[in-house]
């Protein structure tokens, strides 16, 4: 019964959805207080309403109940509670079921938090997450119901794919759905100022916080994902440029763009154009993404596999979102009146190039990642594009952004001085050079390269901090002065200058790793020692165990360094009871930001086990460098700027600046 | 009641664990292995979804990546190896396409499009330059220079200093 009710209340959100659909709108039209105001109170109750259907979801997942279809497929009795609980989007079904319920929680957010925004914005904003909204609940009734029955009940669930049984799976999809679905709320910006017609300083206010709180969560996202899937495949890769991981980097991407370029058009009121188009793009890569992964187009390691009837509804969704909004673009966004003027070498030149790289990198991937599909369609030819492709493309395009990343900042904004910057800028990119010397030194050797990217992410670290230190005046003032002028800085200096810190970290961390990393792959017998990265590995021989629905052979290793015991560590090969299904749990070991990471192969015929070992080191600053940057996020988030300097629109009588565009 | 498709999140590597390369397979000189795994990586395990036969443990995978070996160790260069691969798999088995005349627009992509961008950025800047600005006369620059004097100390930082609110 409980299970049709969550049924019920998701049918219910979708007639509120259309409610909100059209009646604000129309609201906004005519100046209508009333019909406006059906889209906040329509807005938290959809969300109470998705809420409550997902609950519902959630507790037959908990209560094992198997007569619904996808806890039978999902799960099992004996799956510990986490599982039993993150199991519920560990499917198609109820992966939707998540995307929507953040959906209408960004729904309700707006309208919780957008008191200051106009009547008519906020009226149309919510319309148009109400038509997203709309959307996604007919494909999840139509196409992809969680809430199915079946009859009679399994005795027993399926099990949740052993792969998904990780903490990774309660954390990984929250958080990039947070990051994907945030960037929905820049898209209604941009679409209820295109269907206004009017569009200024003030909106790129409103929408900053919202793209910079949906970027900040999908960096975390994807770095979340990154190490899981370093920690859980078992062969020590971080990112595959597999379409899945393209599809959440995408948008990140266009999302970085949109942060930088709606901070122009905050400060300078230039380039609103083009933020309004960037809103519009991050949001539809968000959705392509979302898509592509579950229409089966795309050959992927962890796709979703998929109902051919559904690729038609997810086709219909994306011309519809992506084409609507472009079409609109396309006739409204030349009505929008060209803002302020500014020098090539100014900060805005250094965002517009910044903007320019990212646009250009993001259209490379997406190329890499569609033109096999297009060129089958087309020509019937099959070729691959896999990571040796985005190395080369996506790793040139790069380079040119890293360089220019620290004079972002340290430009004036209107008309920047070149020569200042670059003569501040000397100084850190030579102690960035002689930094990345040391550690080429320290390490004895590796490919030249090595040296150039270890600079430049060293560079970027100086560079960050470089920018506060002028900022403050440090050594040009007495030093109490700069320390108050320091903590007089508004956070969103210290967010910006955190943000690109952590690039440089992540930067050192993927250079450190490709090139100095070691591998060991080795017939271990018990007793035998390998030496790895300064460490010695004793292999001490396999033992059987259980887990509550799985069984494992564990391999037991101790590791020395000059021949003192530092550590000891667990490699395991699972079988999991329910599905029969084998996976690796590496075993890995942390030495600072370095790690050891050991898997087992396959027993050979004298009684020993095939080992391969990995020296990863500062591997750690690859996630960390992300962290760093979601940090830069939040603490610019939390600039009072965004939440008190908001000008209010309201404050004048609302009547005559609210005419219709049409 | 529809009896759908069950549906499945498939894993595809999951039924599988991942592990590459046996140490039954690494050849004795380090100089010839180091070549087969660099080229080994850049070649698509066909019967996986995206990965590289070096990555794969699949048995097709073990049996390119000992094909690879043999022909290096029969003094093949790189080139040739590789020809010889995509001439009994096709060039789907290329992870990094050939440049031809049907790759050429996927190369080509990241030129084109920084062309045709920084092509529009001209078009734009042009454009907003036409907006004439008008030079401040000299009586304006005057009183410029004097508000400027008797407000601030001239110190630049003031510029980034956070607004007083």
């Amino acid at each position: 019964m409980i299970i049709e009710i969550g049924h019920y209340a998701l049918i219910l959100a979708l007639a509120t959805a259309l409610v909100i659909s059209v009646v604000p709108v129309i609201g906004a039209r005519r100046l209508d207080r009333a019909m406006m105001d059906v889209a906040s109170v329509g807005s938290v109750t959809m969300f109470a309403l998705v809420a409550f259907s997902f609950a519902v979801l959630t507790y037959a997942h908990v209560v094992s109940d198997f007569s619904v279809e996808t806890v039978w497929e999902n799960s099992h009795s004996l799956v510990p509670l986490l599982f039993k609980v993150s199991g519920v989007w560990g499917n198609h079904e109820g992966s939707m079921m998540l995307w929507l319920l953040i959906l209408a929680l960004f729904s309700a957010l707006v309208a919780a938090f957008g008191r200051n925004l106009p009547d008519t914005l906020r009226a149309n904003v919510l319309a148009v997450q109400a038509w997203i909204s709309v959307a996604f609940i007919l494909f999840i009734l139509l196409t992809s119901n969680p809430f199915m029955r079946l009859d009679p009940a399994p005795a027993e669930g399926k099990d949740l794919n052993p792969v998904l049984q990780d903490v990774g799976l309660a954390i990984h999809p929250p958080l990039l759905y947070l990051g994907y679905v945030g960037f929905s709320v820049c898209f209604s910006f941009a679409i209820a100022a295109l269907l206004e017609g009017r569009i200024d300083a003030a909106w790129a206010r409103w929408v900053r916080p919202w793209a910079l709180a949906a970027w900040t969560f999908l960096t975390l996202g994807i770095a979340m994902g990154s190490y899981w899937a370093y920690y859980e495949l078992g062969w020590g890769g971080w990112w595959f440029w597999d379409p899945v991981e393209n599809a959440s980097f995408m948008p990140w991407l266009a999302g970085t763009a949109l942060l930088h370029s709606a901070l122009v058009m905050e400060k300078r009121e230039a380039l609103k154009i083009w933020t309004v188009l960037l809103a519009i793009l991050t949001f539809s890569l968000s959705l392509m993404g979302t898509f592509l992964v579950r229409s089966g187009v795309l050959t992927s390691v962890h796709a979703f596999a998929s109902d051919p009837s559904r690729g038609i509804f997810i086709l219909c969704i994306l011309l519809v979102f992506i084409g609507g909004a472009l079409a609109l673009f396309a006739f409204r966004a030349p009505l929008l009146s060209a803002g302020g003027l500014f020098a090539p070498i100014s900060r805005e030149g250094a965002l517009v190039l910044n903007n320019l790289i990212l646009t250009v990198a993001c259209g490379t991937v997406l190329t890499g990642t569609l033109y096999p599909l297009l060129l089958e369609t087309i020509t019937g030819d099959k070729i691959s594009v896999g990571p040796p492709f985005f190395n080369l493309t996506f790793g040139s395009l790069m380079i040119p952004l890293l360089i220019v990343v620290p004079f972002g900042p340290l430009l004036a904004w209107k008309r920047g001085d070149l020569l200042g910057a670059m003569q501040r800028l000397y100084v850190v990119a030579g102690i960035s050079l002689v930094g990345a010397l040391a550690v080429y030194y320290a390490h004895h050797g590796g490919p030249v390269l090595a040296i150039f990217g270890l600079a430049a992410g060293l560079y970027l670290v100086f560079g960050a901090i470089a920018d506060l230190w002028y900022r403050a005046g440090l050594g040009k003032v007495a030093a109490s002065v700069a320390w108050k002028r320091l903590a007089g800085l508004p956070r969103s200096a210290f967010g910006t200058a955190l943000a690109h810190a952590g690039l440089g970290v992540a930067v050192l961390g993927i250079v450190a790793v490709t090139t100095f990393e070691t591998e060991h792959v080795v017939k271990m017998k018990p007793g035998q020692t390998v030496d790895a990265g300064g460490y010695s590995v004793r292999f001490d021989g396999m033992q059987p165990a259980t887990g509550p629905n799985y069984s494992e052979e564990r391999g037991h290793f101790i590791i020395s360094r000059g021949g003192v015991a530092v550590a000891d560590v667990w490699s395991s090969k699972r079988v999991y009871t329910a599905r029969q299904m084998p996976t690796t749990e590496a075993g890995i070991v942390t030495f600072g930001l370095s790690q050891l990471y050991m898997s087992l192969g396959d027993p050979t015929n004298d009684g020993g086990i095939v080992v391969r070992i990995w020296w990863k080191p500062f591997i750690l600053c690859i996630w960390g460098g992300a962290v760093i940057m979601a940090i830069g996020g939040f603490v610019s988030l939390s600039d009072r700027r965004l939440r008190v300097g908001a000008p209010s629109r309201r404050a004048k009588p609302a009547r005559p600046a609210l005419e219709p565009a049409e | 009641m529809i009896r759908r498709l069950l549906v499945v999140l498939a894993v595809v590597f999951s039924t599988a664990p991942a592990f590459a390369v046996n140490p039954d397979e690494v050849l004795a000189d380090p100089g010839l292995e180091a070549r087969a795994r660099a080229i080994s990586a850049q070649l698509r395990c066909m019967v996986c979804q995206n990965q590289s036969i070096d990555d794969s443990n699949a048995e097709l995978a073990k049996d390119l990546r000992l094909l690879v070996r043999e022909r290096i160790v029969d003094g093949d260069t790189d080139a040739q190896v590789m020809n010889y691969i995509v001439s009994r798999y096709g060039e789907f088995v290329l992870l990094k396409p050939r440049v031809n005349a049907r790759t050429i627009l996927l190369w080509a992509a990241p030129l084109l499009l920084a062309g045709f961008a920084s092509g529009v950025l001209v078009a734009v800047a042009r454009g907003t330059s036409n907006r004439t600005v008008v030079a401040l006369s000299d009586e304006e620059n005057a009183e410029l220079e004097r508000l400027l004097a008797s407000k601030f100390d001239g110190d630049q930082s003031r510029a980034d200093a956070p607004p007083l609110s």
